[in-house]
């Protein structure tokens, strides 16, 4: 058998921890091979060992049939493995040629031959079809563009197996479905593709073969065309999950939040929200869709008070509070549920039961003639932990040391429990397993039945279908169409994100 | 957590033994016996009671210092200039102590309290700068300790004496000068300073870890974005932490000025007080309890040493060499953090 890549019952463990157990990964010359398993199963482990970062305790690799010893990435790199890293790893103000040489610059005599590199580089995205531009800058080229520069880098180096890591995430519809078209034209020219994902669809649509590895040990690998989505979701999770959330029709009362000609810049004072207009109504969950950049944040920013706006109103229940400060904000009726949990949701340095009172330490009976009342604080962040299923060894530990979904689902139990009579949701689910994003969904739909206003913002097209009662498309800071989920499609709400009035647009 | 505890403890246990094993190898090899040299440092510290008491008042400003980095560092600032909060807050002690008359009551804390608002005040000049600004306070503490040197000296001799190189004593009625602390330890410079310094390691334990000031100040040093989406002001909290720090360092001037000298006198260059409380604070990590700890081995190893070449006849120099290696291994000690850490790891 041909395999290009070969990882023969591959055992890794960490203090504590067995994060690979006896699992089998063979790659086909000229396939698309997906690794599939839910956050924190493993994958990024498998990848690690064989990209050389990690050395296996057990087990065997072998490339084009030859055992080999992978001891660090250049070995990876000589044995032509690459990898095409979720967050890109590229120097900004660099040009897309000085970005792919970096690190193994063609030098003559110690000085680098641009002109060379420049059009080795031009050569080789012509021949795969990629349309990069050897001269452009990084920070000039869209998140698309970027990506592109990452898989040139790794054909720039030789590299005849591509590793994909979780690559849609950060792409719109249509980009994926261009990104698709470059992979096919890989392995048009004989490369091996490994696709890391937790989206079936993708890997339905792409991929030869699949290989499913739960809590560390390889389950099994299938043909992607004798199986299904359901199969493969079973498989990956041990249990059967549904998969369209299931909810009553909304029943939207009176206005709460109302955003009238909002203008924001944001730090560098270049202008992200240019006029947004958006209201959301109690009882409903209002989906923000859009391309990461396209001034959500900024606008986020704006109604919490961490950016102030240039001209425009924020109206919260018919209260005035553009501008107000961030307490003020809080303390009128608003939750947030931060992008950047790290950055913004949390003091990871603070035990998790400082952090269930992050906003209301001050306050009674967390704070009394301004001292703090630990009792109290534990005693809450107690209560939040078992309500909010947050598995933590306890409320000392660090909030660090809690796996993602866990840090998240305190964030929504701090939040929710205030509360707020609006609550913003901004990526609630990014990098969480389905059985967390399932819990998160039904939460903030728990919410929309009590009579809160949610304001969703995501970059998961799947998320804003499944939970919105109505959606609002963000581009380049305008709300463009408002549609509902129920009569619009992914391919509708893509071309709308990408900017396109179509006849659609117009209507509500 | 109790095993965590117990590393932290050792780490700086450990630091130090290296430190002096490192010190004993030194000797060895300038052919000086290391346990007569440690002999000699130990007698120099705690040998008889006035070594004692002389150790004490070293320790004294060592706290004050210690508590006034660590005071900033808990909430992310990096407090160079303790150097030059000591000098201010000396001057101001020494001011007050020299021309205000009042009865002891109303003169000593007002001395006191002069001090601590002139560290304050050189505490908030970096504070202001860096939360209005983003000047990053490092740069402009170190500016201002140099400020602080020379126009304290001009100070001294222009407005507080005529151009002689030191002011007259501090009344008596602003002295921290204990007639029985002398006494009891043949005349040491021991003042009463010592408890002021224990009382301000409570109050910061009592700010840091128990008040909702405490909280915001922490939270801001550990992560300035989520402080600020939890509606705290970033930069308030940056200029009150660097007022509280200053004026923990202005009071380790005043315990120079009212209690160990008396009198201010124009200094050729700085005493290395604020920039041993860096180490202090470092080796205490952070916290007021470890400041208090190792407040006490720095003033042990400052007032020891003057006892080496005397008693043991190592050299001046050496005697140096050996105490910055000593500070240096405390000083490294994540050094040490790492290695113990490596250990344990494998241990497992």
């Amino acid at each position: 058998m041909d395999y290009v890549v070969e990882m023969i019952d591959i055992r890794k463990e960490f203090p504590g921890v067995i994060a690979n157990d006896n699992v089998t990964l063979q790659v086909k010359k000229g396939e698309i091979h997906a690794l599939l398993g839910e956050n924190g199963a493993g994958k990024s482990t498998l990848m690690n060992v064989l990209f050389g970062l990690y050395q296996p305790e057990k087990g065997e690799i072998r490339v084009n049939g030859k055992t080999v010893k992978i001891t660090d990435p250049n070995v990876a790199n000589d044995l032509g493995i690459g990898m095409v890293h979720q967050h890109f790893m590229l120097v900004e103000p660099f040009t897309v040629t000085q970005n792919i040489i970096l690190g193994s610059e063609p030098t003559k005599f110690g000085k680098i031959n641009f002109k060379e590199a420049e059009r080795e580089v031009q050569e080789l995205s012509d021949r795969y079809g990629l349309e990069v531009d050897a001269t452009a800058k990084i920070r000039d080229i869209s998140v698309g563009m970027q990506q592109r520069v990452e898989i040139l880098k790794t054909l720039y180096r030789g590299a005849e197996v591509l590793i994909f890591d979780e690559p849609t995430a950060v792409l719109t519809p249509q980009e994926i479905t261009e990104l698709m078209g470059i992979m096919h034209s890989l392995i048009a020219e004989g490369k091996s593709i490994i696709l890391i994902t937790h989206k079936l669809k993708e890997i339905m649509k792409i991929s030869d073969r699949c290989t499913v590895i739960r809590k560390g040990v390889g389950i099994d690998t299938l043909d992607v065309k004798d199986t299904s989505v359901t199969d493969l979701a079973s498989l990956m999770v041990g249990r059967n999950i549904s998969f369209n959330t299931v909810k009553r029709p909304a029943n939207p009362k009176e206005t709460i939040l109302s955003i009238r000609n909002l203008k924001v810049k944001d730090k560098r004072k270049v202008d992200m929200v240019k006029g947004m207009e958006l209201e959301v109504r109690a009882g409903e969950i209002v989906g923000i869709a859009g391309v990461d950049g396209n001034g959500q944040s900024e606008l986020l920013e704006a109604i919490t008070g961490l950016l102030k706006t240039e001209s425009g109103s924020v109206r919260l229940k018919n209260r005035d509070i553009t501008n107000l400060s961030p307490r003020k904000v809080t303390e009128s009726g608003i939750g947030h549920i931060p992008q950047d949990r790290h950055k913004y949701g949390l003091v990871l340095d603070y035990s998790i039961g400082e952090n269930m009172v992050l906003q209301t330490y001050y306050q009674k009976p967390f704070s009394k003639y301004k001292t703090l009342n630990y009792k109290e604080i534990f005693l809450k962040a107690e209560q939040l932990i078992n309500e909010y299923d947050v598995r933590t060894p306890g409320v000392h530990t660090k909030a660090r040391a809690l796996s993602g979904g866990n840090q998240q689902k305190a964030i929504i139990g701090r939040e929710v429990d205030r509360s707020p009579d609006l609550l913003i949701a901004a990526q609630p689910t990014r990098g969480l397993d389905v059985g967390a994003i399932e819990f998160i969904h039904n939460k903030l739909i728990e919410e929309r039945d009590k009579g809160k206003a949610i304001l969703l913002v995501s970059f998961e097209l799947d998320e804003i279908l499944d939970v919105s009662d109505r959606i609002a498309v963000m581009f380049d800071g305008k709300n463009v169409a408002e549609v509902i989920p129920e009569e619009t499609d992914e391919n509708e709400l893509g071309l709308l994100m990408a900017g396109s009035s179509t006849e659609k647009a117009g209507d509500k | 957590m109790n095993a965590n505890r117990l590393f932290n403890i050792l780490v700086p246990v450990i630091s130090v033994l290296i430190g002096l094993l490192a010190g004993a190898f030194m000797m060895l090899g300038f052919g000086y016996n290391p346990i007569t040299g440690y002999t000699a440092l130990w007698n120099g510290a705690f040998g008889d009671l006035y070594y004692f008491g002389e150790t004490i008042r070293q320790v004294t400003p060592y706290i004050f210092t210690g508590l006034a980095v660590a005071f900033a560092f808990r909430s992310g600032l990096l407090n160079i200039g303790a150097e030059g909060q000591v000098i201010v807050g000396w001057l101001a002690a020494v001011w007050v102590g020299t021309t205000v008359e009042a009865p002891m009551v109303i003169h000593l804390p007002l001395a006191i309290i002069a001090a601590a608002v002139a560290g304050a005040f050189w505490g908030f000049i970096p504070g202001i700068l860096k939360a209005s600004r983003g000047v990053h306070e490092v740069i402009v503490t170190i500016m201002l300790n140099y400020t602080a040197l020379y126009s304290a000296n001009a100070i001294v001799r222009n407005v507080l004496s005529d151009n002689e190189d030191k002011t007259p004593d501090v009344a008596a009625t602003a002295s921290l000068a204990s007639e029985w602390f002398q006494n009891l330890t043949y005349f040491s410079r021991m003042h009463y300073g010592i408890f002021i310094a224990l009382f301000a390691a409570v109050i910061m334990w009592f700010i840091i870890e128990r008040t909702s000031m405490g909280y915001e100040l922490k939270s801001v040093g550990y992560n300035e974005y989520a402080s600020k989406y939890a509606g705290m002001n970033v930069k308030w909290n940056i200029i009150l932490s660097m007022i509280i720090s200053g004026a923990f360092a202005g009071l380790a001037g005043a315990m120079e000025g009212l209690g160990t000298f008396g009198y201010m006198s124009v200094q050729s260059g700085f005493n290395n007080l604020g920039f041993d409380g860096i180490a202090v604070a470092l080796l205490g990590a952070n916290t007021a309890f470890g400041v208090v700890l190792a407040a006490f081995l720095f003033g042990a190893l400052k007032v020891g040493a003057l006892n080496m070449p005397t008693e043991a006849g190592v050299p001046t120099e050496l005697v140096d060499v050996i105490i910055a290696l000593i500070i240096f291994c405390v000083a490294s000690s994540y050094i040490i953090r790492w290695i113990l850490l490596r250990f344990k790891k494998e241990g497992k």
